[in-house]
């Protein structure tokens, strides 16, 4: 899927080391050592630790760690707000740390703009001055800066507080004054460190569905801070988590919750809740099937008892769902002598798409006794949902009988 | 006791040293007449003007700046207090000694200014500059104000001129101080999102350091021209005319009466010059 987008950003062994002695901190860094060795050893810091990773045009690339882990510093080597120790980072193949200061500027200006933890706007200025300032430093005449600041502020939906100042905002609409300043730019990538970490539950809820839907509309480059997993889940294409400096796993949501890299991932995603991310596709099992057109009771009832199940999904030879069958049914067909199984076939069978979020099923799965059948597009038989893999999932066991 | 504790170590020539340092300094008459001739004549504008102004002309323009700048909060006690102070300062004879004073605080308060906030901005962008100016301003501010009027003398003449100087001296430190402090304290994320934005450094100091700095430089300048104030008695030690010489002549005279009547006098101006000044510090708004 992502394999045929093109690479915006690329970061090839992107290093900082804060403090004295970095020659040292290194040398001793690529022996093997770890940021707390290295720190206790030299004094220096770790910050990020050689990251190599690509973010693909218009895609949202969530870089995830705990405080410490470096994905701040890492954010901020991309624009240069801190000068990398080593390392380069290429835009569009334009090698960032060989471009001047005024290049760089020119870069900051019109290619890219952050958005900031804690917004970052000025208290000095009203709602529409800070949307205006990324214009107004490039000299864009006041009427054009006003007309895009305030298409700006319309697009992330708040319009009429043009005259307020920020402190007379709340927080949730400060952030979105920090993301029309951002948009008002028209930049290619957007850089957001921690956007929506100062909001309360339900504003974040909120910026997140909207960013999503400024996304929807916008395709930009976004990266984003953060490090809250369920964020990074719902709004990511694909997630980076980082622990210590390093870079520990890079994958689409469903890769890191069904292969976790490691025992730290596999413990950081064990308070998800994976019911939003999860998605039928993930949790379905191979059923009993009978295609309808080859097989009657006889090898119906056969095949149900060495898999020792009740139920059997009945199909014709291109594999198109036609419903289920009940064991007891098959058996009373083969007391009768009856060779087809057309007349016990049931149709009514409840069924779902592959990318069905797993939320959306539960309800359902507890109330009916049949499990889902996951179909295609084309009405083939994908897989079926029981209970209990969707609970094995939820837990976070991997779902492991299907082929 | 000296001889006995020092021993033999000789008494290091402290005073001569400087008495060459002044000595050599005096030599570069034309520049120091040329700093004189161009502080001079930025007093000699302001007194010129205050002489122009009736005296009722003046009062109602202060009030009706006092007016202006406190447009969104109406203080009514301090126009009432500043039409009988001035009122007062007229009716006790003291007009033109009061203006004489006025023009000497301005003078210095506005080279302290002009010189003390670019330093300021320095001190907070270099590490080397601060490490540099601190110890030089706790040493211009700690100095016995008496002091600078020596070297004031034998460099600038008698008069106005380095009484301004002197004042200029004692009373710059503050504006440096706050504006260097006014600039550090500006939020890293606010500097950032300056940066990320694409600022050059001349649009980050002009449209986020100093507005987001401007509360604090302006304490500093409410400071200095406190400070310049206070210095107004001691000025007129070398000459400078104004209030200061009235309470410098009580003082010869032990006239506690007069005396007390120009210092009032001073109080009245400062109260006024210091409320003006920390209503420009307050924030403004469009609305």
């Amino acid at each position: 899927m992502s394999t045929q987008k093109s690479t915006k950003v690329e970061v090839n062994n992107l290093t900082k080391i804060f403090g004295k002695h970095i020659n040292k901190a290194k040398e001793l860094s690529r022996q093997g050592k770890d940021k707390a060795e290295i720190l206790k050893e030299t004094g220096a810091t770790v910050g990020v630790d050689r990251a190599d990773f690509k973010i693909y045009d218009g895609e949202i690339f969530v870089i995830m760690g705990l405080s410490g882990s470096g994905k701040s510093t890492l954010v901020r080597m991309i624009n240069r707000l801190i000068e990398p120790t080593e390392g380069e980072v290429l835009i569009d193949g334009e090698n960032l740390m060989k471009i001047d200061k005024k290049q760089l500027r020119e870069v900051r200006r019109k290619k890219m703009s952050m958005v900031f933890q804690n917004f970052g706007l000025l208290p000095n200025r009203t709602i529409l001055e800070n949307a205006e300032y990324g214009l107004e430093i490039q000299g864009v005449d006041k009427a054009t800066r006003e007309a895009k600041a305030k298409e700006a502020l319309d697009t992330v939906g708040i319009s009429g507080y043009n005259d307020e100042y920020p402190d007379q905002l709340s927080g949730g609409m400060q952030q979105r004054v920090g993301l029309a300043r951002a948009l008002a730019n028209d930049p290619e990538i957007l850089l957001m460190d921690e956007a929506f970490s100062a909001l309360d539950p339900l504003n974040r809820t909120d910026m997140q569905d909207q960013l999503l839907d400024i996304q929807e509309r916008l395709h930009k480059t976004i990266i984003f801070i953060s490090h809250d997993l369920n964020e990074a889940l719902k709004i990511g294409d694909r997630i980076m988590i980082m622990k210590d400096a390093k870079v520990i796993q890079t994958g689409t949501p469903e890769d890191i919750l069904t292969h976790p890299a490691n025992e730290y991932v596999e413990e950081f995603i064990e308070n998800v809740d994976r019911s939003k991310v999860l998605t039928a596709g993930n949790v379905m099992i191979r059923p009993t099937i009978v295609n309808i057109e080859k097989a009657g009771p006889r090898l119906a009832l056969k095949m149900m008892k060495d898999t020792e199940v009740s139920t059997a999904y009945v199909v014709d030879s291109s594999r198109n769902l036609l419903g289920i069958v009940d064991a007891n049914d098959v058996i009373r067909l083969v007391r009768e002598k009856n060779g087809d199984l057309t007349s016990i076939v049931q149709t009514k069978v409840p069924t779902t798409s592959e990318d069905t979020p797993i939320s959306d099923l539960l309800d359902d799965i507890s109330q009916t006794g049949i499990p889902f059948a996951v179909i295609n597009d084309k009405k083939q038989l994908r897989g079926i949902i029981v209970r209990g893999a969707v609970l094995g999932a939820l837990a976070g066991n991997e779902v492991s009988d299907f082929e | 006791m000296n001889s006995i504790l020092l021993g033999s170590i000789p008494q290091i020539p402290l005073a001569h040293w400087i008495d060459n340092f002044v000595n050599w300094l005096v030599q570069f008459t034309g520049f120091f007449n040329g700093v004189t001739n161009f502080i001079g004549s930025i007093n000699n504008a302001f007194q010129w003007f205050f002489d122009l102004v009736p005296i009722w002309l003046f009062i109602v323009l202060v009030l009706a700046l006092t007016y202006y700048i406190n447009r969104d909060q109406q203080n009514w006690g301090l126009l009432i207090f500043e039409f009988l102070g001035l009122l007062m300062i007229w009716n006790l004879d003291f007009w033109r000694d009061m203006t004489q004073t006025l023009t000497l605080v301005l003078t210095s308060s506005l080279i302290a200014l002009v010189i003390g906030i670019p330093l300021g901005i320095l001190m907070a962008k270099s590490h080397t500059a601060e490490i540099i100016l601190k110890p030089v301003l706790d040493f211009m501010q700690t100095m016995p104000a008496f002091v600078y009027l020596i070297p004031a003398v034998a460099l600038f003449g008698i008069g106005m001129v380095p009484g301004i100087v002197a004042s200029v001296i004692f009373a710059m430190p503050p504006t440096v101080r706050m504006t260097n402090m006014g600039i550090r304290e500006v939020p890293d994320e606010l500097i950032e999102a300056a940066d990320s934005f694409g600022s050059t450094e001349w649009q980050k100091l002009f449209k986020v350091e100093l507005p987001i700095a401007k509360t604090s430089l302006m304490a500093g300048v409410n400071q200095s021209m406190m400070l310049s104030l206070s210095m107004v008695v001691i000025a007129s030690m070398i000459g400078a005319m104004g209030l200061g010489t009235k309470v410098y002549f009580a003082v010869g005279r032990n006239d506690a009466g007069n005396g007390f009547a120009a210092g009032l006098a001073i109080v009245v101006l400062a109260i006024i010059l210091d409320r003006l000044t920390q209503s420009l510090t307050r924030t403004r708004r469009k609305h």
